[in-house]
C-alpha cells in the first residue's frame, strides 16, 4: 500500500512553469502560515486575519489556532491554498561561481597552481559583537565537522575577531599582505550591516587594493546576490562550510593568476 | 546534608572550592592596590552626580577625566570633593556640578584634613546606602505580597531598542506568564568608557543600560506585578567597561538582577584583565548591598567550543565566579551561576548529559539561584525542531531543580524574538514544567550509571583544571587560553588607561560602608518568595549563610578592595 503512494506521487509531472504549494496533491496550493495581528481576540479578529489571507493571494482560508496574547495581540495559525504560481525556467540566482573542492584537493591545488600560501585576514567588523560565523570558517576547530582555514597547510588566516574596525582590518590586510579580506556580518537590525559593509568596501577602494584583494562576505543574512551588489567578489550565507569558502579563494586567485580555468574542474594533475 | 539526585565526588568539590580560593588569592593584591576610571565615578554617581554637559558627555566622566589628567585620582576622587565639601561648606553633588561646569577647579581645590575630609563624605554616603536599602526593602515587601511564582523561574528578553516599544513587550511577555524580564543592551555597549544618558530609542541589537532606562522599565513592570499579581523581575548588564556604575544606577533604580561575571569581559569582550577584575569587585560590592542576585556568563563559554568537551571549563569558572562573589559580600542565594544546555541535538544520549550536567550544578551549588540557558548554537532556523529541543531544554530545567531558565525562542538564530516568539516559548515552559513538576522528585540516577559517571567526569576535569590554574596564577592561564580557548594579554584590552594606582590615604567611603552590613551574619536579603533552590528545600539556609559571613569577616584579603 505505501509502496503504491510512493509510486504515485514520485511519478507525477511537474509543469515547472507553474509551481504551487504542495500539500498532499500537485496544484493543490496549500500552505501553512502564523503571525500576530495588533487586536484583541475574538469573532472579529479571526475574520480579519482571514480576510488579509485572502488579499495575500489565499484561497479556502482555515483559521485554525486563534489564541489571545496579553489582552491586545492575537496569534493565529492559518492554513490556505496559494492561488498563485511561480515559473521556474525563468528564475536565474546568482550563486558564487566555484567548484567543490575536499580539503587535500584544495591544498593540493594550491600549492600547484598557486605556488605559495594564500593569505587570508578576517573578522567581525564595525560594532558586531557575534565571532560565531568567522570562528567557524577560520579557527583551526571549524565547523560541523570541516576544519577551518587555519588547519589549511596552504592558508595563512589571520582571524582579528570582533567589534574590529573596519580600518584595523584594511590595515592589517596591507601588513601582511592578504590576498583576501573576509568579513562577517551578524548583527542585520536596521540595516546596519549594508552600510558597514559599504564603508569597508570603499576602504578597500581608496587604499587601491580592490584589484589585488578578494572581498567577501558571510553571515546568516547574507546572499551572494547582496554581496555583488555591495562590489564584493562573493557572499556566503547560512550552510556555507570552510571548504566552500577556501575553494572559492583558491579557484578564483588561481583564474585571476591565468593558471586555472573553471572548464578545467577543480583537480589538479596527477590527483 | 542535602539529598540530590546525583551523587558527585564530594571530596573533589572540596578540591576544587580549595583551588577556586588559592586562584582568587592571587588577583587580590592587584584588586587591593588599584582603583579605576568607572570606580570613581560610581563614588560620584553614588554621591549625588548625574546629568551630562553641553556636548552630551557624563558629568561623572567631565570630572573623573579632570581628575585623572591632574593626577589626583588615586587619593579617590571622594577625597577631593571631600575637602571642597569642608572648605566650601556644600554638599557633594553641589561640589561636583560645579567643577562639572567649571565653576570649581579639581587643582586648586585644598586638601582638607582627612577626618573631617571621611566626616562631611560620610554623612551623605550613608544617606546614599540608605537609599540603596530602603530599595531593596521595598523589593522584600514587594516579593512577600506578589512574589507567587515556583522556580524555574522564566526569563525572557525584549530588545527593541527602543525603552518604550521594549516596554510593550514586556508588559505582554508578562502577561503571557514571564517572571523575569531582561532589556538586553545595545550592541557593543559593554566598550562605551561611559554610561549613556536619559530616555532612548535608537540602539541595534537592544537598547541602551541608562539610569531613565532602567526606571521607565521598573515602572512598567511593577504596573504589570500588580495587575498580573506575580512580582515581574528586571534584569540589565553588569558588564563591560561601566560594571560598578551600572551596578549603581541599577540599585537606586531597583534593578533585580545583573549579569555580572569576573572574567566575561575579559574572554569576550577583550577588556583588559586587570581592570575587569578590579571593577568586578566593587560593581558586585553594590550588588550585594543591593539584593541584587547576579547570573554570570559561563554559557558563552558553549556558544563556540563544543558544549560536550568543553563542560568542565563551564564548572570550573562557576567555582572561580563563586568564590569571587562571595570576596565581594554576595551570598550563595545572590550568585547564579550560568550554564547552558547546548550539545549537538545529533548526539546519541545527549539529554541524558545534559541532564546529567545540569543535575550536578544544582548538587555542587545547592544554593545557587542557578541561571539555564537554552539550545543557540544548533538552532537552525528550523523553527519546529527548534521548538523541540527547547522544550527537551524546558525538561531537563525542570527535573533538576535550575532556578532561573532562559527560555528557549524558536526563531532563534533568525531575528531578536516576535512578540508571538516570546509566547510560544513562554507556553513551551510552562506547558513542560506544569507537566513535569515534580518529576524531579520521584527520580535518582543509577549509581554508576552513564549520568552519574558523566557528572563525575566534568567534575574530575574541571578540579584538574582548576588545580592548573591555581599553580600558575589566573591572568597566565588567561593569556594562555586556557578560558574558551581565548587568549588575552595583562597588558593588553580595553581600559587599562582607566587603571589607577591607590595612593597612601586613597578614599573612597563605599566598600566600608556596603561591607560593614554584607560581613554581619544578619545580612539576608529575601530574595524570592518560594524556595528558589528545590534541592536545598529552601532560598535560605541559615547555616551556609552565617558560615559564609564569618568567612568574610575573618578570610584573608576578603574585605579589602
Amino acid at each position: 500500500m505505501r509502496r503504491e503512494v510512493w509510486v504515485a506521487v514520485s511519478t507525477v509531472k511537474v509543469d515547472r512553469s507553474r509551481v504551487r504549494p504542495y500539500g498532499d496533491t500537485i496544484d493543490d496550493g496549500w500552505i501553512q502560515m502564523s503571525f500576530t495581528l495588533p487586536v484583541s481576540c475574538g469573532p472579529e479578529a479571526t475574520r480579519a486575519a482571514q480576510l488579509l489571507c485572502e488579499k495575500m493571494g489565499l484561497d479556502d482560508v482555515r483559521v485554525v489556532y486563534s489564541h489571545d496574547i496579553a489582552g491586545s495581540f492575537t496569534f493565529f495559525v492559518i492554513y490556505g491554498r496559494c492561488v498563485h504560481s511561480v515559473d521556474l525556467t525563468t528564475i536565474e540566482v546568482p550563486k558564487v561561481n566555484m567548484k567543490h573542492m575536499t580539503f587535500d584537493e584544495i591544498n593540493d591545488f594550491i600549492k600547484t597552481r598557486i605556488g605559495r600560501k594564500i593569505v587570508v585576514v578576517a573578522a567581525c567588523t564595525g560594532t558586531d559583537a557575534h565571532t560565531v560565523g568567522i570562528d567557524a570558517i577560520i579557527n583551526m576547530k571549524g565547523y560541523a565537522g570541516e576544519y577551518g582555514l587555519e588547519r589549511y597547510p596552504w592558508f595563512e588566516a589571520y582571524n582579528l575577531g570582533s567589534q574590529v574596525p573596519n580600518e584595523a582590518l584594511v590595515a592589517k590586510a596591507i601588513e601582511v599582505g592578504a590576498d583576501a579580506i573576509l568579513v562577517s556580518q551578524v548583527v542585520t537590525q536596521r540595516n546596519i550591516h549594508i552600510d558597514n559593509l559599504t564603508h569597508l568596501a570603499e576602504l578597500v577602494e581608496a587604499e587601491g587594493l580592490r584589484d589585488r584583494v578578494l572581498l567577501i562576505v558571510g553571515g546568516p543574512r547574507i546572499s551572494h546576490e547582496l554581496a555583488v551588489e555591495l562590489g564584493y567578489d562573493a557572499g556566503f550565507g547560512p550552510g556555507t562550510v570552510p571548504s566552500h569558502v577556501g575553494a572559492f579563494i583558491a579557484q578564483e586567485l588561481a583564474r585571476r593568476m591565468g593558471t586555472w580555468t573553471p572548464s578545467e574542474g577543480p583537480r589538479s594533475e596527477g590527483t | 546534608m542535602i539529598a540530590t539526585r546525583i551523587n558527585v565526588d564530594t571530596s573533589l568539590v572540596e578540591r576544587a572550592r580549595r583551588a577556586a580560593r588559592q586562584i582568587a588569592d592571587g588577583i587580590e593584591p592587584e584588586i587591593a592596590a588599584n582603583t579605576t576610571t568607572t570606580i570613581e565615578r560610581t563614588v560620584l554617581r553614588l554621591l549625588g552626580l548625574n546629568g551630562v554637559d553641553e556636548a552630551g558627555v557624563p558629568l561623572p566622566n567631565v570630572i573623573v577625566e579632570r581628575a585623572q589628567a591632574a593626577g589626583l585620582l588615586g587619593d579617590g576622587i571622594a577625597y577631593w570633593i571631600g575637602s571642597a565639601m569642608v572648605h566650601e561648606g556644600q554638599s557633594a553633588a553641589a561640589i561636583a556640578h560645579r567643577i562639572a561646569r567649571g565653576e570649581l577647579e579639581l587643582e586648586r581645590i585644598h586638601a582638607a584634613d582627612e577626618s573631617a575630609v571621611r566626616e562631611a563624605v560620610e554623612t551623605e554616603a550613608s544617606r546614599m546606602c540608605a537609599y540603596i536599602k530602603g530599595r531593596r526593602l521595598e523589593r522584600e515587601r514587594l516579593i512577600e505580597e506578589l512574589d507567587t511564582a515556583e522556580p524555574p523561574y522564566i526569563y525572557v528578553i525584549v530588545a527593541t531598542g527602543n525603552i518604550y516599544e521594549d516596554v510593550t513587550q514586556a508588559t505582554a511577555a508578562a502577561k503571557c506568564g514571564a517572571d523575569i524580564i531582561a532589556v538586553i543592551r545595545s550592541t557593543a555597549q559593554s566598550l562605551l568608557d561611559y554610561v549613556p544618558y536619559g530616555p532612548t530609542t535608537e540602539g541595534y541589537g537592544g537598547t541602551y543600560a541608562t539610569q531613565a532606562n532602567f526606571r521607565i522599565m521598573r515602572e512598567a513592570l511593577d504596573e504589570v506585578s500588580r495587575e498580573c499579581g506575580r512580582y515581574i523581575r528586571l534584569v540589565n548588564y553588569c558588564s563591560g567597561l561601566c560594571m560598578p556604575e551600572i551596578a549603581a544606577i541599577g540599585a537606586m533604580e531597583r534593578l533585580d538582577m545583573m549579569l555580572n561575571d569576573a572574567m566575561y569581559g575579559i574572554l569576550f569582550r577583550d577588556i583588559n584583565m586587570r581592570r575587569t577584575f578590579i571593577d568586578q569587585r566593587f560593581s558586585r560590592m553594590i550588588n550585594a548591598y543591593a539584593g541584587v542576585v547576579i547570573n554570570t556568563g559561563e554559557d558563552n563559554y558553549l556558544t563556540t567550543a563544543d558544549a560536550y568537551e568543553h563542560a568542565h571549563t563551564v564548572l570550573a569558572s562557576q567555582f572561580i565566579n563563586e568564590e569571587l562573589a562571595l570576596r565581594s559580600g554576595l551570598r550563595p542565594g545572590q550568585i547564579g551561576l550560568g550554564h547552558a544546555f547546548q550539545m549537538n541535538p545529533d548526539m546519541q544520549d545527549g539529554f541524558l548529559y545534559e541532564l546529567a550536567q545540569a543535575e550536578m550544578a544544582r548538587a555542587i551549588f545547592p544554593h545557587a539561584p542557578l541561571k539555564y540557558m537554552p539550545p543557540t548554537k544548533h538552532m537552525t532556523g528550523n523553527i519546529f525542531k527548534g521548538h523541540l529541543m527547547d522544550a527537551m531544554f524546558n525538561l531537563a530545567g525542570v527535573i533538576s531543580g535550575q532556578t532561573i531558565q532562559l527560555v528557549g525562542v524558536l526563531t532563534e538564530h533568525i531575528h531578536t524574538p516576535f512578540l508571538q516568539d516570546r509566547y510560544l516559548a513562554i507556553e513551551n515552559a510552562r506547558y513542560v514544567m506544569n507537566n513535569a513538576r515534580h518529576l524531579g522528585h520521584e527520580i535518582s540516577y543509577r549509581p554508576g550509571g552513564k549520568m552519574a559517571q558523566r557528572a563525575n567526569e566534568v567534575l574530575t576535569k574541571a578540579v584538574a583544571m582548576l588545580e592548573q590554574v591555581a599553580e600558575i596564577g589566573l591572568m597566565s592561564a588567561i593569556s594562555q587560553g586556557m578560558f574558551a580557548g581565548v587568549k588575552r594579554d595583562p597588558h593588553g584590552g580595553r581600559g587599562l588607561d582607566g587603571v589607577v594606582r591607590k595612593r597612601d590615604g586613597y578614599y573612597n567611603p563605599f566598600p566600608d560602608l556596603f561591607m560593614k552590613e554584607l560581613s554581619s551574619p544578619g545580612f539576608a536579603p529575601k530574595l524570592w518568595r518560594a524556595a528558589a533552590c528545590p534541592a536545598s528545600g529552601g532560598a535560605f539556609d541559615p547555616e551556609a549563610e552565617a558560615g559564609v559571613a564569618a568567612r568574610m569577616a575573618s578570610g584573608p584579603g576578603a574585605l579589602t578592595l
